[in-house]
């Protein structure tokens, strides 16, 4: 059987409106081969599970700028799980502080990728991951 | 499959989520599954929206969503977009402009990846409807990518299409070419504040014109929009809805829906039987060495293959 095409929702939470990183890393997915779905700045810890549900993506990957990573990452992995969708995997990347790295991977981030990390970092974990 | 089609019926969207990637995927239990479902669809009104890129498509199904929303109607929207052909990765970004709806319950959104299938939609866009039809959406639309003069699959796929053209697209021999032209059933002019709308309408009428020559009550409507500034939604809007009228009052829905199953029909019979007679005479495993003799000119390419298809049904019959 042919390998599964992996989806990947790329999703702004949060009210910074810096979508250049998210948007780089949506397209290097996309050259990589992955089909990636973008859905703009400004989105709700909300939407964006609903986005990934009706979707049906393996994986989610969340950019944030603001600092209120700490409240809105753990907050759409806990909301996945309410809505029996933890499989889905999840990923952050943005202006995060190296000290509050340990304290997300906790709350169930799967990975966070700070500025400057080459995409193939992204690809290695993505495929890392993979279940099919 | 029985509790994956069940909740599906029961409008789960995890369920439905699935379904529709079961679909994409090919994976085992597509067959049955669509089977499953097939006594629960017919219900929902299939719209499709095709035009150029950057028309406005995208703009346009979020406009439609709020309206079938304001009616009470349950909407879902299939969305498709081109995958590379040379990654195979697609970056799909319809939704963006549908992300207003995005925390309805009642409106659900898929992004397709179009997967090396020509004609403006995926190949599991037809299974994709049938999901979203059984789960009991009121209205599904599709969302073509953009179209140049050949993708014509979404009038098979759907009982409506909205056509949307914009100004500054070419000439009106353009607009006469066979193709794009021939597949609306509303014709949309998006971008109507912009300088060459009236222009472009006027173009379109005059083709639609030479069509209709001795019918004109049969012409297609014109709708002048702008999606930017929100105005002439609601005439169009009407326009569908006695377009729809018209469509099922006089049977020719019905007949439309009958030669769409045709059309699966045949598509499944061929795929088939593509899939069997390559299994029996091991195409793919000899192709190499039948593509050397006919290089070598030891025999003709079609002369070749009847014979080894006559010899393969005698054999058979035996």
């Amino acid at each position: 059987m042919k390998e599964k095409k992996l989806r990947i929702l790329i999703a702004k939470p949060g009210l910074d409106g810096h979508d250049r990183g998210a948007k780089y890393v949506a397209r290097a997915l996309k050259d990589e081969g992955y089909e990636v779905i973008y859905t703009g700045i400004r989105q709700t810890a909300e939407s964006i599970v609903k986005t990934a549900i009706q979707e049906d993506v393996d994986f989610v990957g969340l950019s944030l700028l603001s600092g209120a990573h700490n409240e809105l990452f753990p907050k759409i992995v806990e909301l996945l799980k309410e809505n029996d969708a933890e499989d889905i995997v999840v990923f952050g990347g943005g202006v995060i502080p190296e000290e509050d790295i340990p304290f997300l991977r906790e709350k169930g981030i799967q990975a966070v990728f700070t500025p400057g990390t080459p995409i193939k970092t992204i690809v290695d974990f993505i495929e890392s991951q993979r279940n099919d | 499959m029985r509790d994956l089609a069940r909740d599906i019926v029961l409008g789960k969207t995890r369920a439905i989520a699935r379904g529709i990637s079961l679909a994409e995927n090919d994976s085992l239990g597509r067959e049955e599954l669509i089977d499953l479902l097939h006594p629960h669809t017919g219900k929902a009104r299939i719209l499709g929206i095709t035009g150029p890129p950057g028309a406005g498509k995208s703009t346009l199904a979020d406009l439609l969503i709020a309206g079938e929303r304001r009616k009470g109607h349950k909407v879902a929207v299939v969305a498709v977009d081109p995958s590379s052909p040379f990654t195979g990765g697609a970056l799909l970004g319809d939704r963006l402009r549908m992300q207003s709806h995005a925390e309805d319950e009642h409106v659900f959104i898929r992004s397709m990846a179009s997967r090396g299938h020509l004609g403006g939609v995926s190949r599991a866009t037809v299974d994709a409807i049938k999901v979203l039809d059984a789960a009991g959406f009121d209205t599904v639309i599709v969302e073509t990518i953009g179209v140049g003069q050949t993708e014509v699959d979404i009038i098979e796929l759907t009982d409506l299409v909205l056509l949307v053209l914009v100004p500054g697209m070419g000439d009106e021999i353009q607009a006469m070419k066979a193709g794009v032209m021939e597949i609306g059933d509303i014709f949309v002019i998006n971008k109507s504040d912009k300088e060459g709308a009236d222009k472009l309408r006027t173009e379109v009428e005059y083709v639609l014109g030479f069509k209709y020559a001795h019918e004109m009550e049969k012409m297609n409507p014109v709708c002048m929009v702008s999606a930017k500034m929100k105005q002439g939604l609601e005439a169009l809007e009407e326009e569908a809805e006695e377009w729809f009228q018209h469509l099922s009052l006089s049977g020719l829905l019905e007949q439309k829906r009958k030669e769409r199953i045709q059309k699966e029909l045949k598509r499944i019979f061929s795929a088939k039987i593509h899939e069997l007679l390559d299994k029996k005479m091991d195409f793919y495993n000899n192709v190499e060495e039948w593509a050397e003799m006919i290089y070598q000119k030891k025999v003709q390419p079609y002369r070749f293959i009847n014979e080894s298809l006559h010899d393969f049904l005698k054999k058979e019959s035996e």
